[in-house]
């Protein structure tokens, strides 16, 4: 008995080893909070006023937003609804998908679920990684995502940055560092703190019940453990006279 | 005239055997409760190993029920799939839960079900006389591939759409009618809107009526010719006075009570998974899922889900696509041929020599070794390594009538072990 229970666990491990692997880019830890509800209506704000033109949030609807991040509907109103939206409304653009196309030679994607498309380290690294490259139409390049047709939406704040590559011994060009042309308005880590809102606020709206989720998860787990306590009490009741 | 209580229970109890009486007149029903579970005996000693099929059935159950609150909710159309799912994640009411219950429940019944098979091989479950109980969960365990497979692409996210299209394309390494055959399959010149329809249609009503009935008669199989044990020996031939097996308890109450603990333990660990790690980090619901499905830009590495990545890794094990595709299709196949590859009388693993327990454990690494394997890209030692992997794989049955025939094997008892 006791060495089958092993040999399961053993092959579930192995099952479980298997998650390793796979990075690209070496990604900063965007060490966000999605319990942070302050830090949620910072990033709100943000993504707002600087993601929102462009990118859509299609599944979220502000009310559901108001609700889970304790804005009421007059703050939304006054704070995040800008162009005569309804409280039930999804967070849409105004931009057609032809014409961003034609912009930008791509349809900037809908939001609502990149951080469990890409994962909210990949967003916080890409956001902070851009730099001046004058050969790109938007001026800028991006360490994560070379040839991003995205542009440096967040400049005012960061101010700009030149990267610097080395090479490494097999000659092949590697990113080393980003050097300051231009400081924004906000220090590094100030600026990281704005990157790290947006970044806490992307996560909560690609799984907005994240956080009930896991609290209700405590609490059936509690009532499996206790309705497990009594199962096995009566199972040994029962398996009582065999021998 | 005012009757007592115990008097209203008396006229309640002889109403219901009364009625009970009329049922049986007409239906087998007490004969059937007998026979399934009252007076259904199985061996008193099954340990962890024999908890699978029961769980197995409780996932099946449940994926049916989530199913259909789902089936309610989503829009099989390419144009609104991948938002009805969203739709039934933040707009409808538990829909989150469901959901999660559902693609949980999928990677579980898989889990559960190779365990389940790994028992078969453990305690020679499939041996004569449960050649049929072996063969028949064989079509179950095809039909729940199918079954995943179908369902896989109802999301419609990008690694549903191009995992569909890298399947299906399979079909179109057969000879002469590979490309019409992949065609007909999808209904289409690639995954369309038509193709999403049909597997709906394969995945909510054909493959589950399928497997119901299968699992029916799989049950019905094994309770014929009565459940094996862990020492691998027919309780049957050990019959008291009653003429039960001695060594048999009755499947109601015992086994019935000692399977809620078993499904207990399984739903606490279901829901560690379902409330703490849905995505599994990927493995359940994989990261580029969660964008839609794009037919001009493919995922970075299109892998399938973790339960179908041991077939997986056999097939691009070697450069041509048609041998890869027969080698996939032979390592499920040869599944079937267990009873008679295996030539030794003797079914426990307890009493089987070191030669068998050395290929047995050689032959659940090799599988979970190309589970990993399938999962990674095919570049530096993958392919190599998958080669490997996929000759021990044919290796095992291959040689099993010959490392099996004169095996030295340890005395059975005539008792069941506790």
């Amino acid at each position: 008995m006791v060495r089958s229970v092993v040999v399961a666990i053993v092959l579930s491990l192995g099952l479980a080893g298997a998650a390793a692997a796979q990075t690209e880019a070496e990604l900063d830890s965007a060490n966000n909070n999605i319990a942070n509800t302050a830090s949620l209506q910072r990033g709100a704000k943000y993504f707002v006023n600087y993601c929102l033109g462009c990118h859509s949030a299609k599944y979220v609807r502000y009310n559901r937003l108001g609700e889970d991040l304790q804005l009421s509907n007059q703050q939304l109103m006054e704070n995040l609804m800008f162009t005569g939206e309804r409280p039930f409304d999804t967070m849409a653009i105004a931009m057609r998908p032809q014409d961003s196309a034609r912009w930008f030679k791509i349809t900037p994607p809908d939001l609502s679920l990149i951080a469990r498309s890409r994962g909210p380290d990949y967003i916080f690294t890409y956001l902070r990684s851009f730099y001046v490259s004058p050969d790109r139409p938007t001026g800028v390049n991006n360490i994560v995502l070379p040839g991003t047709a995205m542009p440096h939406v967040l400049w005012q704040l960061q101010g700009t940055q030149r990267a610097v590559f080395r090479t490494d011994e097999r000659g092949v060009q590697e990113f080393d560092h980003f050097e300051v042309v231009r400081p924004g308005e906000l220090d590094e880590r100030a600026f990281d703190e704005v990157v790290r809102d947006i970044v806490n606020f992307l996560d909560y709206i690609g799984e907005p019940i994240k956080r009930e989720r896991q609290q209700l998860g405590v609490r059936v787990i509690g009532f499996l453990l206790v309705f497990l306590l009594i199962a096995f009490m009566l199972k040994k009741e029962i398996w009582k006279d065999v021998t | 005239m005012a009757s007592t209580e115990a008097d209203v229970f008396d006229r309640l109890g002889r109403g219901l055997s009364a009625l009970g009486a009329w049922i049986d007149d007409r239906f087998p029903m007490t004969k059937l409760i007998k026979e399934h579970a009252t007076e259904y005996y199985a061996s008193k000693n099954f340990n962890f190993w024999y908890g699978f099929g029961v769980i197995a059935t409780f996932v099946l159950v449940l994926q049916l029920v989530t199913g259909i609150f789902l089936t309610m909710n989503y829009k099989p159309a390419s144009a609104d799939a991948f938002a009805s799912v969203e739709y039934i994640m933040r707009d409808v009411e538990w829909g989150w839960l469901i959901r999660y219950l559902h693609s949980t429940g999928a990677s579980a019944f898989f889990i559960v079900v190779y365990l389940h098979m790994f028992r078969g091989l453990l305690y020679g479950s499939y041996k004569k006389p449960r050649e049929l109980v072996w063969i028949i969960g064989m079509f179950i365990y095809l039909s729940l591939m199918a079954e995943a497979f179908f369902g896989y692409l109802l999301p419609w996210g990008n690694m549903s759409y191009w995992g569909a299209q890298v399947i299906v394309s399979l079909f179109g390494a057969v000879p002469v009618i590979g490309n019409d055959l992949a065609e007909w399959i999808r209904g289409d010149f690639y995954i369309s809107d038509i193709t999403l329809n049909r597997f709906f249609a394969f995945h909510v009503i054909a493959v589950p009526l399928l497997l119901v009935a299968l699992v029916v008669v799989h049950i019905m199989a094994l309770h014929e010719v009565g459940s094996n044990n862990p020492d691998g020996i027919e309780i049957k031939e050990h019959k008291g006075p009653d003429g039960h097996p001695i060594d048999g308890v009755a499947f109601h109450p015992y086994h019935t009570s000692k399977d809620l603990v078993i499904v207990i333990v399984f739903l606490i660990l279901f829901s560690a998974a379902v409330f703490f790690a849905p995505d599994m980090g990927g493995y359940f619901l994989e990261h580029a899922n969660f964008e839609p499905a794009d037919q001009l830009r493919t995922p970075e590495h299109i892998a399938p889900v973790w339960y179908f990545t041991p077939f997986y890794a056999i097939l691009r094990a070697v450069p041509n696509k048609l041998v890869g595709v027969a080698l996939m299709g032979s390592a499920v196949l040869l599944l079937f041929f267990l009873p008679w590859l295996d030539r030794c009388r003797v079914k426990s693993i307890r009493y089987r020599s070191w030669i068998y327990k050395l290929a047995l454990m050689g032959f659940a690494i090799t599988f979970v070794a190309l589970g990993y394997l399938g999962l990674q890209p095919a570049t530096g030692a993958v392919p190599r390594l998958s080669l490997v992997f996929t000759i021990l794989y044919f290796a095992f049955f291959a040689l099993m009538p010959f490392y099996t025939r004169n095996e030295k094997t340890k005395p059975v008892p005539t008792r069941v072990t506790w």
